[in-house]
């Protein structure tokens, strides 16, 4: 391999991208704006959860039960008058959770008796749902805490003592931010190389270029150079942004992030060359790149669904794609702030698929022409 | 002027040839491209493949210059075998294919910056075989300009300059001016000329009779297969049958009446006459004026003609089982 017939590339594709708007916004102007739309648009936290309250009691203690859901900032109460146009509430959407307080409620709280409430959520969102009625269920608690009997404050045999790590408040967004970097430059990468080889071959600039001594080792890395510096540099971006936008806190080592990001940068980018030079088409090698890295990516990263809860083959499947390994390594570094010694898996997996990937393209690309 | 001290040749002035081509053949599925070519070229020579479209010109080049591996036979380029040492050959080789194929999104001294830096041509040598390509291409002053943006002509020479910038002992030409005007062409091979004078070896092929005389010799190609192999004027010479050119009304209906008729080998269109080959010249002027006026049509002129290229082009393809349909 001949390092300045390799720079000579590498030069060339420069000139290219800089006179291709379209590769240009893809490089430099997608990543950020998705970042941002992502950002804000993404989010697994439930609040605001439309409750209608149907107050069978109209006692003190009934509206204090209430104002508790009220103020908890998770609900949003709608009193109502009647059971009936509450359970319709639930039919039309209007709200998503019913709270009945029957009447005599109070009373039997007075008089130390179990004090029944009804809680009716609509579970055709399942995961809604479930943090609803969690939510429900702390409030409810903590106002049975507080509520005397006889004088006398009741005290649970037993109380885990919680702390959450990492993430204290529990915002989504401090994990959304890190995970969307890595779906997103999963994505672009491919996008940005899977145009490369194909469009010299559409060209006939390939015949050209496999005539003179350049190799195809050399050929394929000197492309690979000023998309690996378009993709480091979208990361550093995306940590800005994530930090001085979104307020997500950065606690890992930056070089680290730099490090690891290189090696899946090269496995990326290598898997959209590899299309581009296996399918010699430039609209081919675009529509595989989308659905080869846009899916799996989202899906199967542990991103938004967790691997440890997908069947067999499918978590098996993960292993083949770098955005798995990147999703852990940015949400770890952002988030944990651990180093290599917890990281060096992730890193080897990466190291991996970068190896095959341009193994696999020189071979193709071998075939093809010599 | 071509800067002849840049030319280095590795052959340098063996008597051996710098192309040979032994029993060359290209198979694509069922179909056979290439059959069974076989000829040396000698350096400082201008050696065309002449021949129809689907004669099989682009797949032998392909195979001489390494981006085609052959389905039997070899090919020693410059003393390498092309398959077995195929960055050997492509480091004393230049190659311009059919399709324009600079980059037109790169100025006329990027493309040429890649090209010495792919060429591994630095220091003080890369600057003045730049500014030879230039001068050459007649596009000094147009550094700058995207190549895109550029004539034709010009880009093609400047598609030659970029593959001769490392000073290659064999350069490989396919179809090198389709689609240009004559004037650019014929200031194309003057510039494969003046590259053949400095000692470079010049393997080209074309479909244009005009150029195909500017060849020292001619490999004649239909079919897949060599069916003739000299110089142009021996290839004329070799026509064993007088030529008589005829001038008439109609020119085709002409052709078509004179092919059936008897002591005439071949009739064919040439321009605004009629090319015909006879067995006995003087016998078939008589029989001609007769077989047209029979149909209506009157014989202006009857003459002998020296025979050109494109008879005998014309009178080999015939007899070689005519042209490959597609």
């Amino acid at each position: 391999m001949n390092f300045n017939r390799m720079l000579t590339m590498a030069r060339k594709e420069v000139i290219q991208l800089r006179r291709d708007p379209r590769s240009l916004a893809l490089g430099f102007l997608i990543p950020p704006l998705l970042i941002l739309f992502f950002g804000y648009a993404i989010t697994f936290d439930v609040e605001n959860i439309e409750l209608a309250v149907w107050d069978a009691d109209q006692t003190q203690t009934s509206r204090r039960l209430v104002d508790a859901f009220v103020a908890s900032g998770y609900f949003r109460v709608d009193r109502l008058t009647r059971y009936p146009a509450a359970t319709n509430a639930l039919q039309t959407g209007d709200a998503l959770a019913i709270l009945a307080i029957p009447r005599g409620f109070a009373g039997d709280l007075a008089a130390g008796r179990p004090a029944p409430l009804q809680l009716l959520v609509d579970g055709s969102d399942a995961n809604t749902a479930t943090i609803a009625i969690e939510y429900a269920r702390g409030i409810t608690s903590a106002f049975s805490r507080r509520a005397t009997l006889n004088g006398r404050e009741i005290r649970p045999a037993v109380v885990p003592a919680s702390r959450v790590w990492y993430n204290p408040s529990l915002e989504s967004r401090n994990m959304v931010v890190p995970g969307l970097v890595a779906v997103i430059l999963s994505i672009l990468a491919a996008l940005l190389t899977a145009l490369t080889i194909a469009r010299e071959w559409e060209r006939g600039t390939m015949e050209q270029l496999v005539s003179t001594p350049v190799t195809r080792l050399e050929i394929v890395t000197g492309k690979l150079l000023p998309y690996l510096a378009i993709g480091l540099f979208d990361v550093l971006l995306a940590v800005g942004i994530g930090t001085a936008l979104f307020g997500v806190p950065f606690r890992g080592n930056l070089g680290l992030l730099v490090a690891m990001t290189f090696v899946f940068l090269l496995a990326a980018l290598g898997f959209g060359m590899f299309l581009s030079a296996a399918l010699k088409s430039q609209v081919l090698a675009t529509q595989f790149a989308m659905v080869a890295t846009y899916l799996p990516a989202l899906l199967l990263s542990g991103f938004i669904y967790a691997i440890a809860n997908m069947p067999r083959a499918l978590q098996l499947a993960t292993y083949l794609f770098p955005a798995r390994y990147y999703v852990t390594i940015t949400t770890a570094i952002f988030l944990k702030g651990v180093g290599i010694d917890v990281l060096w898996r992730q890193g080897l997996a990466l190291v991996a698929l970068a190896a095959a990937a341009i193994a696999a393209t020189v071979a193709v690309f071998r075939k093809e022409v010599a | 002027m071509a800067d002849r001290s840049a030319i280095t040749d590795p052959v340098d002035s063996f008597t051996e040839p710098v192309i040979v081509a032994s029993g060359l053949t290209r198979r694509f599925g069922d179909f056979i491209a290439v059959d069974d070519l076989s000829f040396t070229v000698q350096r400082g020579e201008i050696f065309g493949f002449l021949g129809p479209n689907g004669a099989g010109k682009t797949t032998a080049i392909r195979m001489l210059t390494g981006l085609l591996p052959p389905t039997h036979g070899t090919a020693r380029v410059a003393r390498h075998d092309v398959a077995g040492h195929p960055y050997a050959v492509r480091r004393v080789i230049g190659y311009m294919s059919q399709l324009f194929s600079l980059y037109g999104d790169l100025t006329v001294r990027e493309n040429l910056d890649l090209f010495a830096g792919l060429y591994d041509v630095s220091g003080d040598r890369r600057r003045t075989r730049i500014q030879w390509a230039l001068e050459q291409a007649g596009l000094e002053g147009r550094e700058d300009q995207l190549t895109a943006t550029q004539p034709l002509g010009l880009k093609q020479r400047l598609a030659l300059g970029s593959a001769v910038l490392h000073g290659p002992a064999v350069l490989f030409l396919d179809e090198p001016t389709s689609g240009v005007d004559p004037v650019a062409r014929r200031a194309f091979w003057d510039l494969i000329a003046e590259l053949a004078d400095a000692g470079t070896t010049v393997l080209v092929s074309t479909h244009y009779m005009e150029e195909a005389e500017y060849c020292h010799r001619l490999a004649l190609m239909n079919r897949g297969r060599l069916i003739a192999l000299d110089s142009p004027a021996a290839l004329k010479a070799s026509l064993e049958w007088p030529i008589l050119e005829i001038r008439s009304d109609d020119s085709s209906r002409a052709a078509a009446i004179l092919a059936g008729l008897e002591g005439v080998e071949d009739a064919t269109m040439f321009g605004r006459s009629v090319h015909v080959v006879a067995r006995d010249a003087a016998a078939a002027e008589q029989n001609i004026a007769a077989a047209l006026e029979r149909e209506g049509l009157t014989a202006r002129d009857i003459r002998r003609v020296p025979p050109t290229l494109e008879d005998v082009f014309v009178s080999l393809v015939r007899r070689s089982g005519g042209v490959v349909a597609g």
